[in-house]
């Protein structure tokens, strides 16, 4: 059969050399090579004085984000719900009351929204979906926990707040998105 | 023999008592940083500076482990194994000249501790009981795996004596000697024994990889088939002891070999100095070759896979005996040429 790739290699057992049944050679070359590796530089990142620099498209830990009024983007659209491949949001949408204005942006909010962590998969997917730019992964980590419940993120942990809003500047410019 | 041997002697004892210990300890730091390096790694660096403190944080978590001794185990034996490898490994220390005499508060002081005039016939009968250590040890823990590293260390160490000595008595035909001094004191400068036989050392060399149990011939206690080999059931300090008498055997061959084939204390331009100044380079000098030795060995160990156990006795008896026979033979009928007996 013709061969696709150069990968095939013939097998052969022809009797050793007397060079290479001395071994020694074989050995020789064999220290050359570890000596190669005590020469190069080591890659290892030494973690708690020296922080691994995420590349700028990482994807971790949703935030749902506030306008510049502090309202809240997300309008309980479900989008990113029916985008998600985990299945790993839900949300239940409620209406906004008068005197809620500065609270919600449009007329229609998400009352609860919980993302399960053990379930997403940080495909990135619920933050292409959503219209109305509300939904987006960070650069940071989930942390561990004790109890699977304490994974069910619900708005308290998702929705930023305006003392310490959350930069996504970053991964949106890098991105084949373009800013926004 | 007057007070002032007396102390002179002792000091001795003591510093090279340390200096051996002291060594043994950072050879395991070192093998291990080495290990690292070349699996591209960084190795330990936690303890202190570059993880300079790591043996110590080594020896202190050995000793506060617990110390157990199995049921059926023969107690005595078992206790008596590891003492047997380091003091045996400890002792051939004894008779290695470590450098020129030196001269303080007026007494010329010879660095070496006891100039036997058989040291080489010493060093083999020291080194040989040093396998009783991993035998008794292997023997008494009541263990199928330990006796399996028992029988293969013993079994490895006649097939690697046999070869070691008969490539010692090429340097022994080539001295004259077998007193360790004359043999060093022969290698004079350059001088040294390596370029008049290289086949003898690297049959030597193969052969304290061998004798110290260190890989590629570390059969006796290959983790990948024996658990631990002879020290399965060894904990806490004892196994501690066992360990540690690898490293300080390993950095007594290597002195052992800087003096036979590499002139121990000898270096190139040793003639423009005297007195204490030519005997701290002479120290500075085997030590920088022992060390040199110590660094290859770890090399090795790092590079090169297990023997098999035919493999082994089958380098040991067909190969490195006849070798190193042949090598004689030949050495003894060019001196003898040479000296005209013919």
């Amino acid at each position: 059969m013709e061969s696709f790739t150069n990968r095939k290699k013939v097998v052969s057992d022809k009797p050793m050399t007397f060079i290479e049944k001395l071994y020694l050679p074989a050995i020789f070359s064999g220290m050359m090579i570890t000596m190669k590796h005590i020469l190069t530089r080591k890659k290892t990142i030494k973690y708690p004085e020296e922080i691994r620099v995420f590349a700028p498209v990482y994807r971790g830990q949703h935030v749902l984000k506030r306008d510049e009024e502090g309202r809240e983007n997300c309008t309980a659209c479900g989008l990113c719900a029916v985008a998600c491949p985990a299945e790993a949001i839900t949300m239940v949408a409620d209406e906004r009351k008068r005197g809620e204005e500065n609270l919600y942006r449009e007329e229609k909010y998400a009352s609860t929204y919980e993302i399960n962590m053990l379930r997403c998969i940080f495909c990135g997917l619920c933050e292409e979906a959503c219209p109305k730019e509300a939904i987006f992964l960070t650069d940071r980590i989930v942390p561990t926990e004790f109890e699977r419940a304490n994974f069910i993120y619900g708005k308290d942990k998702l929705v930023e707040s305006m003392e310490d809003r959350i930069d996504i500047s970053l991964r949106q410019n890098t991105g084949k998105r373009g800013a926004i | 023999m007057d007070t002032a041997l007396l102390i002179e002697k002792f000091s001795l004892v003591v510093i090279v008592f340390l200096i051996s210990l002291g060594v043994a300890a950072y050879s395991t730091y070192f093998e291990r940083k080495l290990a690292a390096w070349i699996q591209d790694r960084i190795g330990p660096d936690r303890a202190g500076p570059f993880g300079l403190l790591q043996p110590i944080a080594d020896g202190v978590k050995m000793f506060m482990k617990e110390d157990f001794i199995p049921k059926n185990s023969d107690k005595w034996l078992f206790i008596i194994g590891p003492g047997i490898s380091m003091f045996t490994a400890l002792i051939t220390s004894t008779i290695i000249p470590w450098g020129p005499p030196i001269e303080i508060f007026g007494r010329q002081i010879e660095l070496q501790i006891a100039d036997f005039n058989i040291g080489i016939l010493f060093i083999f009968g020291v080194v040989s009981i040093g396998v009783y250590g991993i035998m008794i040890g292997g023997w008494a823990s009541n263990n199928k795996y330990s006796l399996f590293g028992a029988i293969r260390a013993s079994s490895q160490m006649i097939s690697y004596e046999l070869a070691m000595g008969i490539s010692l008595i090429t340097i022994i035909l080539l001295t004259g000697s077998l007193s360790l001094t004359d043999i060093v004191k022969s290698q004079h400068g350059m001088n040294w024994n390596i370029f008049y036989q290289p086949v003898c050392f690297l049959i030597f060399f193969i052969c304290s990889l061998a004798e110290t149990n260190r890989a590629p011939f570390d059969l006796a206690e290959c983790e990948s088939e024996l658990v631990g080999g002879y020290h399965t059931e060894y904990s806490s300090m004892k196994l501690g002891l066992f360990l540690f008498a690898e490293y300080v055997s390993m950095f007594i061959s290597s002195a052992l070999m800087a003096i036979l084939f590499f002139g121990g204390y000898n270096f190139p331009g040793m003639d423009y100095f005297d007195g204490n100044t030519l005997a701290i380079l002479g120290v500075l000098a085997f030590f920088t070759k022992t060390f040199l030795f110590i660094f290859v060995f770890m090399w090795i160990r790092w590079t090169i896979p297990r023997f098999r156990f035919d493999q082994l006795m089958h380098l040991g008896w067909k190969t490195l005996i006849p070798a190193a026979i042949i090598n004689m033979l030949i050495t003894a009928i060019v001196i003898a040429f040479h000296k005209g007996w013919f």
